[in-house]
């Protein structure tokens, strides 16, 4: 028969001959190679002390973004809300008011934008369908809570931090993905 | 004339009752430590750090883990037969922790000016006791089982009346091989032959102590012999039915017997206290004894860690396979052993 994968192995079927029939031998090198795991480098991070870096395509939070002058980038057309395969996200749409301008880049913005992190499966397809770059999966994961209701996150939680009043936590949030000048 | 005899009386008295409540407060203390080390051995071999958050390294890991037991809520069974449910994990204990009273912990050491053993009771048949009570450990087991009223718990218990049985009489037939060597049945005795003159009886008896060894992973219900717990199976076995401390009891007293069987062993096949390339009659009778307590102890854990490495290398048995080795493969060696051994004595010493 031609084996499907070169990594087919044939196994040995032939009886045991008396040396393995003994067992023993057999247990002898079982420990010894749990011994050298005993001995080997472990491979946990301490977690809270120690956090492992995630690859640049890791998806984790959602953050809404701002553009250069913190004017969020929302318009709320609901693209998002139509791509998520969860139906995690929902929003309230509200018109700009003179005034606003250096509030919201659009004539329409979001006046409620909520995103529940226990419906989302962290696909990404939200931040794939948004037209106006307004929101990105960050680098950071949801943290534990005690009650379902903390993990539906309102846009205050969401929302990137204002870069010009809040440059450092606006520079830690974006991490090394969104770049807003990039597209307009 | 009374009066003096009665004062050596009440001295000895005291202090056989300071060397039990240290005896049994040893034995919970490095039963205690023991579940840290398997977690931590356990999680060596799978290359896992092991509980390392209570305390430095985790030290206090074991006082959390009681602790935890001691809030639980303590459930018992409707439909169980509650004095017997309760006597089980009792049973179980107390069993355990009576094995240490023959046990030399060391030669004896001198307190003002009066010598006094470090074992508890020199009985001459103190390998009979040891056996006597290991076989009285599976009624614990088999009373909480059985009171349990559950399927699966009685299952546990009948499979480790069955197995403690038969494994048993290979430990007894490879037993009496070693009692031939050593003419005597008191553990002292066997002690102070290893010690002075002959080397350790493990040499004497290879295939007796091999056989021994498997047979004592069998009574302590240790991998790969842990049938009446089969977790994946019977979903704890014996103890499905049990919580809080009564199920601590429970995995407490497997600890114990563990480190009661380290020590049984450590004392008929290494020398017990002895340490070894040492010759203690040179040195000063306190000093001989706390290098003999701690050799006894080296063996012990060694012993131990032995114990948790079989665990983490290997998967359980079936319980036929069980039954095979035990009837058919080990049964037969022990004899052959016992035959052997027997003409060996005969041939070498008359
Ligand atoms: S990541 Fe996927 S599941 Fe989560 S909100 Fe966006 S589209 Fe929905
Ligand atoms: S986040 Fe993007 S896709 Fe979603 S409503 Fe706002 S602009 Fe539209």
């Amino acid at each position: 028969m031609q084996a499907l994968t070169h990594r087919a192995k044939q196994v040995n079927r032939s009886p045991m001959n008396f040396w393995e029939r003994l067992y023993l031998p057999a247990i002898f090198q079982g420990m010894s190679i749990t011994l050298r795991h005993f001995f080997k480098r472990k491979v946990t991070y301490n977690f809270p002390e120690q956090q492992r870096s995630f690859s640049p395509v890791f998806r984790g939070l959602h953050i809404l973004n701002r553009d250069a002058e913190g004017r969020e980038n929302c318009t709320a057309c609901g693209l998002c809300a139509v791509a998520c395969p969860a139906e995690a996200i929902s929003m309230e749409a509200a018109e700009r008011q003179p005034g606003e301008e250096h509030l919201y880049r659009e004539e329409k913005y979001a006046a409620r934008y909520e995103i529940n992190m226990l419906r989302c499966i962290f696909c990404g397809l939200c931040e794939e369908a948004c037209p106006k770059d307004a929101i990105y999966l960050s680098e950071t994961f949801a943290p534990s809570d005690y009650e379902r209701k903390q993990f539906i996150y309102s846009k205050q939680d969401l929302l990137i931090p204002h870069p010009i009043n809040e440059p450092e936590e606006y520079k830690k949030a974006l991490g090394n993905r969104a770049k807003p000048e990039d597209k307009s | 004339m009374d009066n003096s005899l009665l004062a050596i009386d009440m001295a000895l008295i005291l202090e056989k009752l300071v060397l039990i409540v240290v005896v049994v407060f040893a034995s919970l203390g490095i039963a205690m430590y023991a579940t840290y080390g398997e977690r931590k051995v356990a999680a060596f071999m799978q290359d896992r750090r092991g509980p390392n958050r209570a305390g430095p390294f985790g030290i206090l890991q074991p006082m959390a883990d009681g602790l935890k037991l001691f809030f639980k809520e303590e459930i018992i069974p409707n439909f169980s037969n509650k004095i017997l449910f309760v006597m089980g994990p009792c049973l179980a204990m107390l069993t355990a922790i009576m094995t240490s009273a023959v046990i030399p912990w060391g030669n004896h050491i001198e307190i003002f000016g009066r010598s006094v053993s470090l074992q508890i009771a020199d009985v001459n048949i103190g390998m009979l006791y040891i056996f006597g009570v290991l076989s009285l450990g599976v009624y614990g087991i088999m009373i909480g089982a059985w009171a349990s009223n559950n399927k699966f718990s009685l299952f546990g218990g009948l499979r480790a009346a069955s197995q403690i049985i038969s494994y048993e009489l290979a430990m007894g037939i490879s037993f009496i091989a070693l009692l031939m060597v050593t003419g005597s049945l008191s553990l002292k005795d066997m002690v102070l032959q290893q010690q002075t003159g002959h080397w350790w009886n493990v040499v004497y008896q290879p295939l007796g102590f091999l056989i021994f060894l498997i047979c004592a992973f069998a009574e302590c219900n240790r991998t790969p012999f842990d049938l009446p717990e089969a977790e994946n199976e019977l979903i704890g076995g014996y103890h499905t039915e049990y919580s809080s401390m009564k199920l601590g009891f429970y995995l407490f007293a497997e600890y114990i017997n563990m480190f009661i069987s380290s020590a049984v062993m450590a004392t008929l096949f290494f020398g017990g206290y002895d340490f070894p390339f040492v010759d203690e009659s040179t040195l000063s009778p306190n000093f001989a004894a706390l290098l003999g307590i701690v050799a006894l102890m080296g063996k012990i854990i060694g012993f131990i860690f032995l114990f948790m490495w079989v665990r983490w290398t290997i998967p359980r048995f079936r319980y036929d396979q069980l039954m095979y080795l035990g009837w058919r493969i080990l049964i037969p060696l022990a004899l052959f052993n016992m035959l052997a051994t027997g003409a060996a004595v005969l041939y070498f010493h008359k």
